[in-house]
């Protein structure tokens, strides 16, 4: 199993930190050729403008949606979440359109606005125990508007504004589980990268 | 109920996490920013001058107008931050009340305080803060900075201070990381930093902040410079909007930040880019006019 992080900007690195506990194999991409060996992506946190950008400068959005039209697991956290949305609520940055989700950017407010909780989860392992909270980092983070039909939420925040989301193998959170030690929804991207799901990535 | 924390110290040193591999350009108003923001820059620092006019002009420089900055700040969607005078909290709070995103306390502007730093602990908005050793990186951290970033010379399009800052702060890590044990507590007396810090950037083999490269980057190959030197992104101040070309420059360098590694496109990127920024020696410029020694 080799994970492709997308190392274009942001906090690629944290990730790949916890990929490597997991004992997984990663590779940084910036390349569209980086992407031919991996079973899996995630793109990190960062500025969505700028990541947007450079995915268009250096040709990695069509192989990153074929990657997702042939089944692998694609994940997005914040900024990620950002680019895997079909509609956002302004005209820029353009996103990938590979959930069918609407995104709100900057959906708290600005940086003094950015918090952090303790989250439910759905689905994540419990070791037969009884779940225990994700502790989520907001950080001038978005919300999901609007979950389509085979959008499942996993998280939700109190008013029930969706931040944790899943369609087929395609995972999208607000919030940045590689700034916590937490390993479970890496672990959880990875089971997911472990089955490819069917052409269209509406299996699972 | 579950709790809901803002402004914690997680959420403060989290932002710059976002920021990194990333440009933070110089902007004096809204046209400029939107500039920034198509060129790719992952945040903007509003301001009033660049440091090259600072420099030039003279005289006391202040927290820019708050109009200006909020005029930024309505204008894009990435972060914006704004620079207070070294220990001028107020000047902190002012930008902290009108919803800055970042406070830079910065050498650029005339000091305040020419004792203590801003206590940035106080503050729900997070700060980066300029060093030029190791040492008064941890005294920032200490006192609440959420990043830092080494100062070089602002306003001289000079490399050679930034390069000599990351150089000194990567250095001493890697003597910190070959050190015994029981020569710890000595450095950490040398340093004027506590022992506890120390150990922690001991252990981490890092700074425990995102570290940012600043003052006299003015090319595409000066960025991936500072990259390859262990930079985790670049401010670039004077060098984009007093070049020829700005949004082509800026551009460029968000490219070279990204693909510090790979010379092929640092070629291709630096190419046509029409006049760098004119730039000063920084080593022509008198002892008493250069910035980076304003704080220690």
């Amino acid at each position: 199993m080799r994970i492709g992080v997308l190392a274009v900007q942001g906090d690629f690195a944290e990730h790949i930190a916890i990929l490597r506990k997991l004992n997984v194999e990663c590779l940084e991409v910036r390349l569209p050729e980086q992407l031919d060996d991996v079973n899996g992506l995630i793109i990190p946190g960062g500025e969505s403008t700028t990541l947007s950008r450079l995915m268009s400068i250096y040709n990695l959005r069509e192989p990153v949606q074929a990657m997702a039209r042939d089944g692998k697991a694609v994940w997005g956290t914040c900024a990620g979440m950002i680019m895997l949305a079909s509609e956002i609520t302004e005209a820029d940055p353009v996103p990938l359109q590979l959930m069918d989700i609407g995104v709100r950017r900057n959906a708290f407010g600005r940086q003094i606005d950015s918090f952090e909780q303790d989250l439910d989860i759905d689905g994540l392992d419990t070791n037969g125990l009884e779940p225990e909270p994700f502790h989520a980092i907001f950080i001038r983070a978005p919300v999901v508007m609007r979950v389509g039909d085979k959008v499942k939420t996993l998280a939700a925040l109190a008013d029930g504004q969706s931040v944790a989301v899943r369609q087929g193998n395609l995972l999208a959170t607000a919030f940045h589980p590689e700034l916590t030690s937490d390993t479970r929804l890496h672990q959880y991207f990875l089971n997911l990268a472990a089955v490819p799901a069917g052409p269209s990535g509406q299996g699972g | 109920m579950v709790d809901v924390l803002t402004g914690t110290y997680t959420v403060k040193a989290g932002h710059a996490q976002m920021l990194k591999g990333g440009v933070i350009m110089d902007v004096v108003n809204a046209e400029q920013a939107k500039i920034a923001q198509e060129a790719g820059a992952v945040a903007v620092m509003a301001l009033e001058r660049v440091p090259a006019d600072i420099r030039a002009d003279g005289g006391v420089a202040r927290m820019t107008d708050p109009s200006i900055i909020q005029n930024i700040m309505d204008t894009v969607s990435i972060p914006v931050m704004a620079k207070c005078r070294i220990g001028h909290f107020v000047e902190a709070q002012v930008l902290e009340a009108i919803g800055i995103d970042y406070i830079d306390e910065s050498e650029v502007l005339t000091p305040a305080d020419e004792v203590h730093h801003v206590w940035k602990h106080d503050f729900q908005v997070p700060f980066v803060c300029g060093c030029r050793d190791l040492g008064e990186a941890l005294r920032r951290i200490s006192e609440g900075a959420a990043m830092i970033r080494t100062k070089g010379e602002a306003g001289t399009g000079d490399v050679v201070e930034a390069v000599r800052h990351m150089r000194a702060v990567q250095d001493a890590i890697r003597k910190l990381k070959n050190m015994p044990e029981d020569e710890l507590v000595v450095e950490a007396r040398n340093l004027a930093v506590s022992l506890e810090l120390l150990t922690q950037t001991r252990e981490q083999g890092r700074l425990p902040v995102v570290n940012f490269a600043a003052g006299g980057v003015a090319t595409p190959a000066d960025a991936a410079l500072m990259m390859q030197l262990g930079a985790d992104g670049v401010f670039v101040g004077s060098g984009i909007f007093k070049s020829g070309d700005p949004a082509q420059r800026g551009y460029a360098i968000v490219q070279a930040v990204t693909h510090y590694n790979d010379p092929k496109i640092l070629a291709d990127v630096s190419k046509d880019l029409g006049e760098p920024m004119v730039g000063i020696s920084a080593r022509s410029i008198p002892q008493d006019e250069l910035l980076a020694p304003r704080s220690i």
